[in-house]
């Protein structure tokens, strides 16, 4: 028997605020798994991403801060400039470590880290984007039991990330936007 | 989390004690996920198959220990990072530090001297840096040589440039370094003030009064166990009133410390003792 979901983590670059807000918004209201997601951004300028996020869905979402609690309920999207690990006591973790396929914060640090700390309670979601990144920590997620989701390439407004993720491994489900917010949103009663 | 996930877990938190054991330096209370990913690393870099037997080595071959220091410490770091930071300092700190007849500041985790020399031109700007005494403390011996000689890539500087200038900078940053090739050397004069030390944050204790304390992008990597001794050290150190920098996503919030401190201008990270 799997156990339950207990975290979402989420991935993308190129299209992925669209992609982010229309996954996200299939999520009811009282959705309770902590949600975690790296979009690539441009560095050193502020991320209005949580804003942004925050006013279109019209529901708490914060950038993660170092040392704070990962919460149920919660949207946590990561800053720029900084990678964003989950640690074995499910707190946050920001760090400078040189960047990883281009981008910090990347999407593998974030999902190996996650993998690590949540085993198989985690599911893990990669999307649009023309990079590499994700794929290998994707892989990790499925490799500690978590369940793994691609955007269908055949969608992604850039098949590059799905794609690299599906000639590495064969994740559980590949799916459109649309039907991976009802995957989601289906999760919390669910074993992952 | 699978078996070799278990055994994994287990090489790590033995080298780790291995390490304090043999060397005194204590990486135990570090942020793990970094710390992991920095071993893996290592890892492939070393061509060991298990950190077992990265320890092994780590524990008999002589040197080798210096070349592990420098994939668990992070040796990233720019001059002016953080413009504003550095302009909020110029506005709201200067003019404090200029009442006292004679400054200690202390760089805590100054890594390969970026911060140090920013602070110091900064200082010698303000006409404070004659009357400054600055210790610019890390771990890593070989990020502390590096510090010392104050050399940096040119490509560096170009992006330092434009951050100078948007953290206040008053004259050409062309004034404060000498082109080579393609590397440029940071004027001597500079670092006449500064004793550079090793120190840890994890084991040592303090070793001076001062009145600023720059602490940037270090805590991250500590867990909160560590963070509180950190700002310990700091607040004893610290005089009354002193001021503690933290980097652009540091905060006291979650630490033993958040009410011996007050915010003097919370989104640039400048604090002062109570």
């Amino acid at each position: 028997m799997r156990q339950a979901c207990e975290a979402v983590v989420l991935g993308a670059s190129a299209g992925g605020v669209e992609a982010m807000l229309s996954v996200f918004g299939r999520l009811p209201v009282t959705f309770g798994l902590p949600v975690v997601a790296v979009l690539h951004l441009p560095e050193n300028q502020p991320s209005q991403l949580a804003s942004v996020f925050e006013r279109r869905l019209r529901r708490p979402v914060r950038e993660a801060q170092d040392k704070a609690p990962v919460e149920p309920g919660m949207i946590y999207v990561a800053g720029p400039s900084y990678h964003l690990s989950i640690e074995q006591d499910r707190s946050f973790s920001l760090s400078q470590e040189p960047r990883v396929h281009f981008s910090r914060p990347s999407i593998d640090v974030l999902f190996e880290s996650a993998a690590d700390a949540y085993g198989a309670g985690l599911v893990g979601v990669l999307m649009t984007g023309a990079s590499q990144d994700g794929a290998s920590g994707l892989s990790c997620i499925a490799q500690a039991g978590g369940l793994t989701v691609v955007q269908d390439p055949a969608e992604a407004r850039i098949a590059t990330m799905p794609e690299a993720a599906l000639n590495l491994f064969r994740p559980d489900h590949v799916l459109t936007l649309d039907r991976i917010g009802d995957l989601l949103a289906g999760l919390e009663a669910a074993e992952c | 989390m699978t078996n070799n996930d278990r055994t994994l877990d287990i090489e790590i938190k033995l080298l780790i004690e291995a390490i304090y054991l043999k060397y005194s330096y204590d990486f135990r209370d570090y942020s793990g996920a970094s710390v992991k990913r920095r071993l893996l690393h290592a890892l492939r870099q070393f061509e060991c198959e298990t950190v077992s037997r990265l320890q092994e080595r780590m524990l008999h071959e002589p040197g080798m220990f210096s070349e592990l220091l420098q994939y668990l410490t992070i040796p990233v770091s720019e001059m002016f990072r953080d413009p504003e930071h550095f302009l909020a300092i110029r506005r709201n700190v200067v003019p404090v530090l200029e009442t006292y007849p004679s400054l200690k500041l202390w760089i805590a985790g100054c890594s390969t001297g970026e911060e140090v020399y920013s602070l110091a031109i900064l200082l010698r700007e303000e006409g404070l840096l004659e009357r400054s005494l600055i210790y610019a403390t890390d771990i890593n011996p070989t990020s502390l040589e590096r510090a010392k000689q104050g050399i940096y890539s040119l490509e560096a500087i170009r992006a330092y440039t434009e951050s100078y200038h948007r953290a206040g900078g008053k004259r050409s940053f062309s004034d404060y370094y000498t082109a080579a090739y393609d590397h440029a050397i940071l004027d001597s004069s500079l670092r006449e003030n500064v004793t550079f030390a090793d120190h840890s944050l994890a084991t040592d204790s303090v070793f001076s009064e001062t009145h600023m304390v720059s602490c940037r992008n270090v805590l991250i990597y500590f867990n909160k166990k560590l963070q509180d001794r950190a700002f310990g050290l700091f607040h004893e150190s610290l005089c009354r009133r002193g001021f503690l920098m933290l980097g652009a996503k540091e905060t006291l919030d979650f630490t033993a410390y958040a009410g011996r401190f007050e915010a003097l201008s919370r989104p640039e990270r400048i604090y002062r003792k109570l």
